[in-house]
């Protein structure tokens, strides 16, 4: 049946044409192929998102930019009945308004005091948050202690002009502070020396704060009414990241404490704070704050909402650190007492440096949460960025249709410049940590 | 050598020293200055309250409130209504935009946050580029561009914008037909429950036939004619016999305004709107790390059994996900029911600003009115987070 021509082979006796090198495995046109039009899904997908993206981009670029106003100093430039062009933003209205966005009302002649505190503040930002900068323990205290005395003098105007009977009064308390200091060291029998300076320290401290802000240094009082803008958004943003810092790792430790009744303190402070929303804080701190104070005494309008942001941040940081000390292995707690360091060494000696290393990535982010509610604040009257655009927005003098829309543009940008790069730097951080634990 | 150990006795120390002592010594002082704080602030305030000739007590919700609110879900009128009822008007407004918030933002935001993980490029950027821009914004920032953008474009009601179907659109808000209900809608109800039950038992039979037989028995269909099905049969058979339980009133256009039909409030639209896109970036974030969370091993050990690509997602990926992305989730559901107060800057009336903006200005008590807002959103987030501690401890992985 078969003959020995027809018989199956298994090897091959023909050399096979070469195959065509792979059609575009690689470059863009493979690129786009593969990762836009895999499959008629894909297609699809991809078709549809082009054309989304062709409906909203190129008539945003247009409002934004090449329809876009950029010179005019007053309504005729943005309306259409004057021979202005209403089809874009009205750039020339921020231009012209920058500076109210910046201090608010802040007396022009005083505001390069403003930026002196903008600049400081910078310096304490960059010393605190460059993970390579020198001396960071002392860029803590000039953060923490420094910078709010120096700030409040230049912003202010400083010149308290404390009584002589406060600073007797002071003086009473300060020698009472460290005769108790010195009670309790003698009642425990231990060294007296390292007592005394640590009350020293404590009255110190608080002295040379009072001083300064008691001291003439000339400059003129400028009333918080007038201050606004960006200065008063970021002053609360600073505030409250000054305050619930300290604060929020006193009841994080709290919350972690042995003692029933601090734990229970400490959880229904940040309970009952993370259950409210923040604005009915500061309703509460501007409606309620004068009620419990004595009738002669007023809290400043501006110093109610700067307390009830600082504690609404408090409650939050406290979550963030308590993260950070349930992360830190039991072992270097057992380590830290066995080698007879009491509570508050174990905690700032080792505990917390390390715990508060890992979780700079979620203050970062709470910092950011911060700053994005800071603009709560308008709602109850006090004149941040938001408020200042509002005031401006109804200005007569930039009466045009665009005017709104330009403006909250102009905020929007602002905040998201900040809190992207806030949101990259903690990326930046936590990608830093996350190599130093992989093995 | 031991036995000299044992004779020299330790050092008499100091009770002081005592942890215990100390400990006990520590919460008194805290207890002590806690009681003072109250006590300073609780004269202080009433010696304030008596000078203002401001009352005091929970008498004032009986009041009559004298002003109107523009959206109430029960019966409220300036002359008639108290301010319990304000109360009551407030707290259901803020209720329902949580509610269909909630409902739409877990739509969007698992829908983008799927699309960062699309092996699609273009999707993948696209979604990033949306969570980056929405979480960087100012939520207020956001709404009163939406509440300008909504309502700046938006025609007089003489011209509205007519969008068929009984829908009319105009800077009044949003007109559309209304459900009127007639007597016998009780039997379409109760068509409902019978078949809610149905599904119930239809379903732990399915389960308990699976678990014995393994045989599979289709679950999502039956429910699904059950739960949808039945009912809407019903109403087309009571629709043919002639005993409609369900009639739209359509708005009428009439010269200057729109008369009849439901009125959506265009700061009720800018508000949802706003609080949606802005949660959903949220979500998106909490939906791409559940699902990065579950492991690859997961995915290819299901493939190795056999499961197809769909199955995988459905009995394997999506259970081990929705443990990881739930609690988070349910914080950012909270964080719109709270983020909602934002309301009183573009003056819709929810419980803030009904109860903590009209009735604290008109009645002064400051504390009072505090105390109950808060008490409502307290209550909505410590109700929450039980639920949520008691469904943690049930889905939480049990190790060896």
């Amino acid at each position: 049946m078969s003959t020995a021509v027809d018989m199956p082979r298994f090897v091959r006796a023909k050399q096979v044409e070469a195959l065509p090198p792979p059609n575009l495995a690689r470059g863009p046109i493979a690129w786009v192929r593969q990762n836009l039009f895999s499959g008629p899904f894909n297609t699809i997908l991809t078709l549809v998102v082009f054309y989304l993206l062709y409906v909203s981009v190129p008539p945003l670029l247009k409002f934004l930019i090449i329809d876009a106003v950029w010179t005019g100093s007053d309504r005729a430039a943005c309306r259409a009945d004057t021979g202005g062009s209403e089809s874009g933003a009205c750039w020339a209205f921020i231009w012209d308004k920058l500076n109210y966005f910046i201090y608010g009302s802040y007396t022009i002649s005083e505001r390069w005091r403003v930026n002196i505190f903008f600049a400081l503040l910078a310096i304490g930002v960059v010393w605190l948050l460059w993970l390579r900068a020198p001396r960071r323990d002392l860029g803590a205290v000039y953060f923490f202690w420094i910078f709010p005395i120096v700030s409040y003098i230049l912003l202010t105007g400083g010149n308290a002009s404390f009584s002589g009977r406060f600073w007797a009064g002071f003086a009473i308390l300060g020698a009472l502070v460290i005769a108790l200091f010195a009670f309790f060291a003698a009642l425990l029998k231990t060294a007296m020396r390292p007592a005394l300076i640590m009350a020293g320290a404590i009255v110190a401290v608080i002295g040379i704060t009072l001083a300064l802000i008691d001291v003439d240094f000339g400059l003129a009082h400028v009333p918080t009414s007038l201050w606004g803008g960006i200065l008063v958004t970021l002053l609360v943003a600073t505030v409250g990241i000054v305050v619930s810092l300290p604060f929020g790792i006193l009841l994080a430790l709290g919350r972690r404490s042995r003692l029933p009744i601090v734990r229970m303190a400490s959880v229904i402070f940040i309970e009952f704070v993370r259950g409210v929303p923040l604005i009915t804080v500061l309703i509460m701190a501007n409606t309620m704050l004068p009620l419990f104070l004595p009738g002669d005494m007023t809290v400043d309008r501006l110093l109610r909402p700067l307390i009830g942001t600082a504690l609404f941040a408090s409650a939050y940081m406290a979550e963030v650190v308590r993260g950070g000390l349930q992360a830190m292995p039991k072992g270097q707690y057992e380590g830290a007492m066995s080698l007879g360091l009491n509570y508050p060494q174990m905690m700032t000696l080792i505990i917390l440096p390390q715990a508060l290393r890992i979780v700079i990535p979620g203050i970062v982010n709470t910092f950011i949460g911060l700053f994005k509610d800071t603009s709560l604040v308008a709602i109850v009257g006090i004149f941040d960025l938001v408020k200042t655009i509002e005031a401006s927005r109804i200005d007569p003098n930039w009466a045009a249709p665009t005017i709104g829309i330009t403006g909250y543009a102009f905020a929007a940008l602002f905040y998201f410049i900040f809190c992207f790069g806030m949101s990259r730097y903690s990326l930046g951080v936590e990608r830093r940590l996350a190599a130093g634990q992989k093995r | 050598m031991q036995t000299a150990v044992s004779q020299t006795s330790p050092p008499k120390k100091s009770f002081l020293y005592d942890p215990k002592v100390r400990g006990i010594f520590y919460q008194v002082v805290l207890v002590a200055a806690i009681i003072f704080l109250f006590y300073v602030a609780a004269t202080n305030a009433i010696e304030n309250l008596q000078r203002a000739k401001i009352a005091s007590g929970f008498g004032f919700l009986n009041n009559t409130a004298g002003f109107d609110i523009s959206q109430t879900l029960i019966q409220f009128s300036a002359a008639g209504g108290t301010y319990g009822d304000a109360f009551i008007v407030g707290l259901l407004n803020t209720l329902i935009v949580s509610a269909i918030g909630i409902f739409f933002t877990t739509f969007l935001g698992f829908l983008i946050g799927i699309s960062r993980l699309s092996k699609n490029w273009m999707v993948a950027k696209v979604a990033m580029v949306y969570v980056e821009v929405l979480r960087n914004i100012p939520l207020l920032v956001q709404l009163l561009f939406w509440y300008i953008a909504v309502l700046g474009a938006l025609p007089q009601p003489r011209n509205s914008l007519e969008m068929g179907a009984g829908f009319y659109l105009n800077s009044r808000g949003l007109f559309m037909a209304k459900p009127l209900y007639a007597s016998n809608i009780s039997i379409l109800l109760t068509v409902l429950a019978i078949g809610l039950v149905g599904t119930f038992v239809y379903r732990r039979w399915a389960r308990k036939q699976q678990e014995q037989t393994g045989r599979q028995y289709p679950v999502g269909k039956v429910t699904l004619a059950l739960v949808l099905g039945l009912p809407i049969l019903t109403w087309i058979v009571l629709a043919l016999v002639g005993a409609n339980p369900i009639s739209f009133e359509l708005p009428r256009k009439g010269t200057f305004n729109l008369t009849g039909g439901m009125q959506i409030l265009p700061e009720f639209v800018a508000l949802l709107l706003g609080l949606v896109t802005y949660t959903a970036a949220f979500i998106a974030e909490v939906v791409r790390a559940g699902i990065l969370a579950v492991s690859k091993g997961q995915t290819e050990a299901a493939g190795s059994l056999g499961l197809t690509p769909g199955q995988t997602l459905r009995l394997v990926v999506i259970p081990q996900a929705m443990r990881v992305i739930i609690p988070p989730l349910t914080s950012q559901y909270l964080n719109l029911t709270k983020n909602s107060s934002l309301a009183v800057a573009i003056g819709y009336p929810d419980l803030v600003q009904v109860f903590m903006g009209t009735v604290l200005n008109q009645t002064g008590q400051a504390i009072e009115v505090v105390v109950i807002t808060m008490g409502v959103y307290l209550t909505i987030s410590l109700l929450t987070s039980f639920i949520m501690n008691i469904y943690n401890r049930r889905v939480a992985i049990v190790e060896r």
